[in-house]
């Protein structure tokens, strides 16, 4: 639980950070999980007042997009692209190894709290794929061998 | 002693940050003065990490480089393993015509001197020179069209927005690159993002527009943040500011991520994106040339559009017009993806064969086996067989034979793909992204897995139904997600029937 002080400190400086700018509720609500890892519940309605639209407003805007977390992700996020370039060269089955391993379907976080597993719908690196991103590595041509040690070295 | 090795996304993704830095630590060991240069992709994917070292002769191709390659650069360097010859004499370089992609891979991405001696500005500094009509007019006779994937003529959308009374207009970007099997707009940004601001600078004179947004996807951090730091230097450098290169006239811009959600690279959901809303589409009429962000006149163009620009400024309307074939003028970027031998990006005119483009410069599958189909533009384009790759490449070509270019994406297939799981995935897909305004994409799509479902189980009375179903999200759907969803399910459909029968055989 965050504490609700230091919260509303932080919280001000970002929304401060971005006055008059057009727009600027995607800016504010990426600069809030920037901070906090998530957009944590606490923060919208102070969102939505700051930018003079209504709680279920803000939270439709969240919700709407896949990027927002309401809940923390794990230490690292590993993102696999199960877009059709990728799945021409065995996206489909690296997936389900990778479900396997982490014992955890889409969006799910390893038991250890280590691995938040994703899907991406392209990363752009489709002429090496399966494609993955680890933290903020880009990775390409992944197999199931490479996955695991990938996965071994993350703390 | 300079080397070049890319930072493009998917050089780093297939290790060339290892190689660089083992490139580092070797010419250190070796007291070597080094100047090492990240430069974009030359595209060929493939060969990635492909390392350059500058000679008397020109630059030379290593790749694909590992460390282990790294002290042999130090040597003789014809001997070395990983040789390829000299970078611009390679086959898929020297069968390119490089016009928006000229400096891609060749400049550092950063140097504002390197983009000059380049040819970088000269499209800008003539644009100066003319009013905002004859810009306009000189796109328009160059004949561009949107690369984004609607292929509507960019010069008549300028002048639209031109002639649009107002004090505030705007130019937006799309930079929402969400389509497998493209990349164009990525490597853009990456390896030359200042012809990206050239040509939005040069639009916004054009129109009389003084902002501009560029919407670049989330999941392209490293595009973000090399448009971050172009901006900096090119406002720094008074490309961009009150005074564009003492002009006195103003154009600035900024960078705006999206936050994953593939229907914001539709037009109207990226304007509402870019306003802080849901990415919900918004019905045409009004045009956003009208009644774009903010509800006033914008020009919402894609990367490439708006990178071509600055060539076609430079080197005049005709030069550009007279590539290609038709209606199709100039160059497309083709992005040659999934299962291939040669993938990577390809600049050519428009005209080539989809034969050509697949067997030619893709050199076929990875795997080695047969091409069972290529998805052109996308996934929303349709599904290709080998009978029609007579088709030459062009906007009114494809739509001929029942498909699109898109975005120029291309994404092979071999014979173990089963094209009944490939619809079945665009569906799904179409269901995950929808953004939920029309009937049509919000539940047909749904509707379309579970007919999809059906017909699989060996129920052939839910393919007319099927059927059905993408006639009514064509016509019905507001915007491209759902009304394209239909080509590659139809396509797939119509040219392989054997995988839609399969579990009927079984069944019976």
């Amino acid at each position: 639980m965050l504490d609700t002080t230091d919260l509303e400190r932080r919280l001000d400086a970002i929304l401060q950070d971005h006055r008059g700018q057009e727009g600027a509720l995607l800016p504010i609500l990426h600069a809030v999980q920037e901070a906090f890892g998530h957009v944590p519940a606490e923060a919208l309605p102070i969102i939505a007042m700051d930018q003079g639209i209504s709680r279920a407003e803000a939270h439709g805007v969240m919700t709407f997009y896949h990027d927002f977390r309401e809940k923390p992700a794990g230490r690292t996020v590993l993102k696999l692209c199960r877009a059709e370039a990728c799945q021409t060269v065995g996206a489909d089955a690296l997936a389900d190894h990778a479900r396997q391993v982490l014992g955890v379907d889409w969006h799910g976080t390893s038991a250890d709290g280590r691995v938040t597993l994703e899907p991406v719908f392209c990363l752009g690196l489709c002429a090496c794929g399966p494609a993955a991103m680890i933290g903020d590595r880009p990775v390409g041509r992944l197999d199931a061998d490479r996955l695991d040690a990938l996965l071994a070295g993350v703390r | 002693m300079r080397i070049f090795v890319p930072l493009d996304a998917a050089a780093r993704a297939l290790g060339a940050d290892d190689v660089a830095r083992a490139i580092q630590a070797e010419a250190e060991r070796r007291g070597i003065d080094l100047t090492l240069v990240r430069n974009g992709s030359r595209g060929m994917i493939w060969l990635e990490p492909l390392v350059e070292v500058a000679t008397d002769a020109g630059r030379l191709a290593f790749g694909p480089m590992t460390p282990a390659d790294v002290p042999a650069l130090f040597g003789d360097l014809s001997a070395h393993p990983r040789a390829l010859g000299l970078t611009e004499d390679l086959p898929w370089m020297a069968r390119q015509t490089r016009l928006t992609f000229a400096r891609v891979g060749v400049i550092d991405p950063l140097s504002l001197a390197d983009y000059e001696s380049h040819g970088g500005l000269k499209g800008l500094r003539r644009a100066l020179g003319m009013s905002g009509a004859e810009v306009v007019k000189e796109v328009t006779e160059s004949g561009l069209r949107g690369r984004g994937g609607a292929g509507f003529p960019t010069g008549i959308k300028w002048k639209t927005v031109h002639d649009a009374p107002g004090d505030r207009k705007y130019i937006v970007c799309n930079a929402d690159e969400g389509d497998s099997a493209t990349f164009a707009d990525r490597m853009l940004m990456e390896g030359d993002p200042f012809t990206l601001i050239e040509g939005m600078a040069i639009a916004g004179l054009a129109v009389g527009a003084s902002k501009g947004f560029v919407y670049i996807r989330s999941e392209y951090p490293d595009a973000i943040a090399q448009m971050q730091k172009a901006i900096v230097a090119a406002r720094a450098a008074g490309i961009l500011g009150a005074s564009v290169l003492t002009s006195g006239r103003p154009f600035d811009m900024e960078v705006r991520v999206g936050a994953g959600a593939y229907v914001c690279g539709e037009e109207t959901s990226l304007l509402n994106s870019l306003e802080g809303k849901r990415g919900i589409v918004r019905a045409k009429p009004p045009l956003p040339a009208l009644q774009g962000f903010m509800g006033r006149p914008t020009v919402v163009n894609n990367v490439i559009s708006l990178a071509s620009v600055p060539v076609i400024l430079d080197r005049g309307a005709a030069f550009y017009r007279n590539f290609g074939i038709g209606r199709s003028h100039g160059t497309m970027a083709l992005q040659l993806a999934g299962n291939v031998k040669h993938g990577g990006l390809f600049e050519a005119a428009f005209g080539l064969t989809l034969g050509e483009i697949v067997n030619d410069i893709g050199g076929g599958t990875a795997s080695g086996r047969p091409v069972k189909g290529v998805q052109v533009g996308g996934p929303l384009g349709a599904w290709f067989p080998p009978a029609l790759f007579d088709t030459p490449f062009g906007y009114e070509e494809f739509a001929a034979r029942g498909g699109l270019i898109g975005h120029a994406g291309l994404t092979l297939a071999d014979d173990s793909v089963d094209m009944l799981q490939m619809a079945r995935f665009a569906m799904e897909f179409c269901a995950i992204e929808s953004c939920g305004k029309c009937t049509p994409c919000r539940i047909g799509a749904v509707r379309g897995v579970e007919t999809i479902d059906r017909i699989a189980r060996g129920d052939s009375a839910a393919v007319p139904l099927l059927e059905d179903l993408c006639n009514t999200m064509k016509a019905g759907s507001l915007c491209a997600l759902g009304g394209f969803t239909p080509y590659p399910v139809m396509s797939a459909l119509t040219h392989f029937p054997d995988d839609f029968a399969r579990a009927k055989e079984a069944a019976e």
